[in-house]
């Protein structure tokens, strides 16, 4: 049914980049960047402010244009997007299970079913804009996962969750990958994510600094001198956050590493 | 049994109340206030032009707001902040418009009717007018509406779904064009953006859902209309204004609650 396009020969890609070039105006945000996402692998960005995590994400999904390079992306492609930020103005009223019915039609046993699955049951009947900052995100995650993935793209999902909040999220992400097995492209600069739960890292500011597989990238000297020696730091705090926890000792045991 | 004219006017009324509460909506939602009002304002230099040009002046009308709508969203993100640009181009559409139309010596052009509306005085052939530019934004809006809303909602989302939010802006633009072109005749350009705004606002705070908001809107819009033209012709008040008084007092009764909530 899906066609893949004939530039891709070996291997079953759902996008594949080669030498992206986006331009702001004579600005240019993303320098020959490159990347391939494969069905089922979590693939993470991360990157200081301003390095172009955003636009290559907005690149991906159509909303930027880009200068120079190649995107080919499989035909029909279904995303499941969870944005960076979701303002659902004040003026506009919207329950749980209309928002749920927005690019997929749901029985309410579909939606109450999605619900329970993303962890936010008893929320259907309650307005989007009364949601605590854990459960919209819960609520927007149900949201992309109906229409059956081939890839969740989060743009950094867990910006206003706490650090508890958001190691609950992507450990949801997880599972939702390893049921569904779609795959998953984030943005993220919680560098404790990227620790654990990625197949492969990709380092960016404007280009690709590194890339590879989180325990090769964790060792580059590219990737310290990005986010400099303060990355002890983040995995002290990461280990400190689950010694509390008591929840995942494998992921614990994958960063003493 | 009601005078003929008062039944013209009450179908145009409701035609525009209907159309009216879609794009009131939108216009709520997406915070386009200011550019509802440069729309409704540019139509006046539509009139003016059209009256000097002797063409039609629906065409004329339409064509004005048109441009303004389309001028003004491709302007917006471009430097100045999008009020100030909407202020803009709102008040150059009115003061150009009245320097113009105070040119064309020897055509009367009877002013008030158009800022504030000459509901009583519509035709057969107005009707038709209103009426087919209430089917055309109608069925737009029924067609286009999953995706617009979910563009209003946030780009992003609606691009990884495979719409054009650029476009949808684009076809809500024309829907805003001839919802002012149609509704001048009924309320007047100063009164558009209330029409569009008020009902929208006053169904806001008993509404879950948009499309639940859309109906209450329509509700109030109708209701505003039958009864602030009945209020006209028995207190012998201007039925534009009126229409507006009752849809505020909607407003008000619907919103008391919530009012000091406002944001």
């Amino acid at each position: 049914m899906c066609v893949v396009p004939a530039q891709i020969l070996n291997q079953v890609t759902l996008i594949n980049i080669k030498d992206i070039t986006v331009k702001y105006g004579e600005n240019i945000v993303l320098d020959k960047v490159s990347l391939d996402v494969a069905p089922g692998e979590i693939v993470t960005i991360v990157g200081p402010n301003g390095s172009g995590k955003t636009s290559l994400v907005k690149t991906i999904i159509g909303a930027l244009e880009y200068y120079s390079g190649s995107l080919i992306i499989k035909n029909n492609l279904r995303i499941g997007y969870i944005p960076q930020r979701l303002n659902i103005d004040n003026t506009l009223p919207m329950t749980v299970q209309r928002f749920l019915n927005l690019t997929h039609r749901l029985t309410k046993d579909e939606c109450l079913k999605a619900l329970s699955a993303a962890g936010a049951s008893g929320l259907l009947k309650a307005q989007m804009s009364n949601l605590s900052g854990g459960q919209f995100q819960r609520v927007l995650l149900a949201r992309a996962l109906q229409g059956d993935p081939e890839i969740l793209i989060l743009d950094e999902a867990t910006q206003s969750l706490d650090q508890a909040g958001s190691a609950d999220f992507y450990k949801q992400v997880e599972s939702v990958r390893d049921k569904k097995g779609c795959a998953v492209l984030m943005i993220s600069h919680e560098l404790h994510v990227v620790m654990s739960a990625s197949d492969k890292v990709i380092c960016l500011n404007g280009h690709v600094c590194c890339s590879g597989a989180p325990e090769a990238v964790a060792i580059m000297p590219e990737y310290h001198d990005l986010f400099g020696t303060g990355t002890d730091g983040t995995l002290a705090l990461y280990r400190h956050n689950h010694d509390h926890r008591h929840d995942d000792p494998v992921r614990s045991a994958e960063v003493s590493d | 049994m009601l005078p003929d004219f008062l039944i013209r006017a009450t179908i145009a009324g409701l035609g525009v109340a209907l159309i009216a509460a879609p794009l009131g909506c939108f216009v709520v939602w997406r915070r386009m206030a200011y550019f509802g009002e440069a729309t409704a304002h540019a139509a006046l230099l539509g009139i003016a032009l059209s009256l000097a040009l002797e063409l039609p002046i629906f065409g004329g009308t339409l064509l004005a707001a048109l441009l303004m709508a389309y001028t003004v969203s491709q302007l917006s993100g471009r430097g100045l902040a999008s009020d100030t640009l909407l202020g803009v181009s709102a008040h150059a559409g009115l003061a150009v418009g009245l320097v113009v139309a105070s040119f064309l010596s020897g055509v009367r052009i009877d002013l008030m009717a158009y800022l504030f509306g000459d509901i009583l005085a519509v035709s057969i052939s107005d009707l038709y007018t209103i009426w087919i530019g209430v089917i055309f934004v109608l069925l737009l809006i029924y067609w286009r509406w999953s995706p617009m809303l979910v563009s209003t909602l946030n780009e992003e989302l609606a691009y990884s779904n495979g719409i054009n939010p650029k476009k949808e802006k684009l076809i809500l633009t024309i829907a805003l064009a001839v919802t002012v072109a149609v509704s001048i005749k009924v309320v007047g350009l100063l009164l558009i953006s209330a029409l569009l705004i008020i009902p929208a606002a006053a169904a806001r705070n008993t509404s879950s859902t948009p499309e639940t908001m859309v109906i209450i809107t329509a509700l109030v819009g109708i209701i505003s209309a039958i009864s602030g033209l009945q209020f006209s012709y028995f207190f012998n008040t201007p039925p534009g204004p009126s229409i507006v008084c009752v849809s505020i007092t909607f407003f008000l009764l619907l919103s008391s609650k919530n009012i000091w909530k406002f944001r």
